[in-house]
Formats: structure tokens, sequence, C-alpha cells
């Protein structure tokens, strides 16, 4: 191994994330290097100071934060909940269709009453008893010029 | 047996909120510290480890556990550091130099010198803090994408494979900027590294 291919394989050596093979190979290399023995032992010392660096705990109200955050988001709503209806519109809605239905299946030509027809319905007894006509006597005879019915 | 990472976002999926708790009790150190090490500012970096929660809770219905959840995760974690460092660039080069000389930033407890003075054991302090420092200096000097693979594979430990998805890199790309980042630092703290070898 040359050292120009050490750079791709020195950090992983020193963090041991070699397969074995790589790792034997830069050993290898490193015995005959001292160069890249001391780069390696360079990296090392890089990498050991890195680890001093304190760890820092987040806020005591990052949970909170992001409980909140969550909670303000807009709920989401299926794509087809677009074309639902809302509760008052659908009532109106449907209310319309009921009134309509009944409308439609009403008779079509309900009895009329006229209003003057009012006395007829009321003498409908007498008028409907045709016998108490033929009980009238006979109608005078028209020999005085037009006078028909003297009680008229 | 704990519930794996893919079981419980699939579980969030189903409308289990308890699940999502639990992705957010697991995750939220990692996050925090990713993030901070990469915006340097812990108000910000909370607040977009709030977003990537945030984002994650809203995908829930379309998730396919297709990669590590781990993979996703710092892949918005990533990309949202990487906006918010290209937003913030300019301002932050506008930081006065007349600002007070301050230790322990990292943990958010900044002290100036002359009341840490006053503590006997100052000097030791002073030491380990300027260490730190130093550390977190040369970290910041990262180029952007090389510090989130520094930070992706030494804090978080994700492979190779995964940190070079989130990077949207081939392996071989991410192994050479890895490396230039390595040799950055080796250059950087070079009088801690010639320290630590003797």
């Amino acid at each position: 191994m040359s050292c120009s291919r050490m750079e791709n394989k020195i950090l992983g050596y020193v963090d041991g994330r070699l397969k074995e093979s790589e790792r034997l190979e830069v050993e290898k290399h490193l015995a005959t290097c001292p160069a890249c023995r001391l780069r390696v032992n360079e990296f090392r010392a890089v990498s050991e100071l890195l680890d001093e660096l304190p760890v820092i705990d987040p806020s005591p109200a990052f949970d909170l934060r992001v409980h909140a955050r969550v909670a303000a988001l807009p709920v989401k709503q299926s794509w087809w909940a677009a074309f639902l209806p809302a509760p008052r519109v659908a009532i109106a809605a449907a209310m319309l269709v009921m009134a309509t239905v009944w409308v439609g299946t009403r008779p079509n030509n309900p009895p009329q009453i006229a209003v003057d027809d009012i006395p007829v319905v009321e003498n409908l007894d007498v008028l409907s008893n045709f016998d108490v006509l033929t009980e009238l006597p006979p109608p005078v005879q028209a020999d005085d010029g037009g006078q028909t019915n003297p009680q008229m | 047996m704990a519930r794996s990472d893919v079981q419980l976002m699939l579980d969030v999926k189903a409308g289990d909120e308890q699940s999502f708790t639990l992705l957010l009790h697991r995750y939220r150190t990692p996050l925090v510290n990713f993030l901070y090490r990469m915006v340097r500012n812990r108000e910000q970096a909370e607040d977009l480890a709030q977003e990537v929660f945030l984002r994650v809770y809203k995908a829930r219905e379309d998730y396919v556990p297709s990669a590590k959840f781990t993979t996703w995760l710092f892949r918005i974690a990533t990309n949202l550091a990487l906006n918010s460092v290209r937003d913030t660039r300019y301002q932050r080069m506008e930081i006065s130099l007349d600002a007070p000389v301050t230790v322990g930033a990292e943990e958010g407890e900044e002290k100036t010198l002359d009341v840490a003075e006053k503590n006997p054991n100052i000097e030791q302090h002073l030491v380990e803090e300027t260490r730190k420092k130093m550390i977190r200096h040369a970290i910041e000097k990262l180029p952007e994408k090389q510090r989130a693979a520094v930070l992706l594979h030494k804090y978080q430990e994700l492979d190779y494979g995964e940190i070079s998805k989130i990077l949207q890199c081939s392996e071989s790309a991410l192994k050479s900027l890895l490396f230039r980042a390595y040799e950055t630092l080796r250059v950087e703290l070079a009088p801690l590294v010639a320290q630590h070898g003797k």
C-alpha cells in the first residue's frame, strides 16, 4: 500500500472501523513508513481531544416546547374531506330534500272548491234528491205571452 | 425490550403519540449537541432541534422505513444546520472585539475571567477551559460540510454509509472529507497534540 492510499484508510484504522483484511494491510504499511505512523498517532490524539468536549443537556423546557409546537399544527384532513359539507350545510340540504320529496308526493289534482259553489254544496241534499223536483206542479203552458212561472 | 427507532416511528404513524415522546427522549440530547456544535449558539440549536422533531412528526403519515431512522433524522438536522450557518455567516463576522473574554461557554455558564480569578482552583480550571475552548474553536473553524462530517462520525458514531447519505456524497468523497478535516484539526490543535504524545 502506498502513502496516498492510506488517506482513505487512516481514520478507519484509528477508529477501529476497518475490516480485518484492510487493518492488516494498513499495519503492514505502517511497519515500514514512519511518516504514516506519525500521522496515525496524531490523528489518534486529535480523536481523543475531541472526546474531551462535554455533552450539553437540552433545557428543561425543551420537551414542552416541542409538544406545544406539535399541538399547534393544523389538523390535517384527508383529501376527500374537502368534499364533505359542513354540518349546518348538510342539515339545510337534508331539509330541502325532505321538503322537495313531500311536495312531490302530494296528489297532483286536489279537489278544488270554488267560492261560488259553496251555497250549492250547502243544499246538496236537496239537489241530490231529484224526487223533490218531480213533486213540483207541472209548468204552466205559455199562452199569456211569456209568463211561465208565476211563483218566480 | 426497547422498541427500535423504526418501530417507534411506525407506531407514531399509526397514531401513537407516546412513541413520539420516546423518540424525543432518545434523540433530543444528541440532536441538540450536534446542532450546537454546528451553529455555535445554544438557543438557536434548541430551536433547530425542535424544528427537526416537528418535521419528523409532520412527515409521520408518509414515513416509509427505507433507511435507518438516524440517517433520516440527522439528514433533516444537517440540512437545517447548514442553511442556518449560511444565513448567519455574515452576522457572526460582526461580533465585537470589545466583548469580554469568557470561559465555560460550552456549558452555557459564561464567566468572565475577573470573576473566575476569585476561585482558588482557578489555574487548573483555566487550563482545562482554555483547552476545551481551543478544541471547540478548531471544530468551529472547519468548513461546514467537514464539520458536519466530523460531528456525525465522531460524536454520533454513524457509519460511513449513513454519513455519506446524510451529506449526499460518495463514501470515497466522505473519507477524503474526513481526512482533510482531521488534517486541519491536527494543525489547529498542534500544541495539544504534541502534549498528548508526551
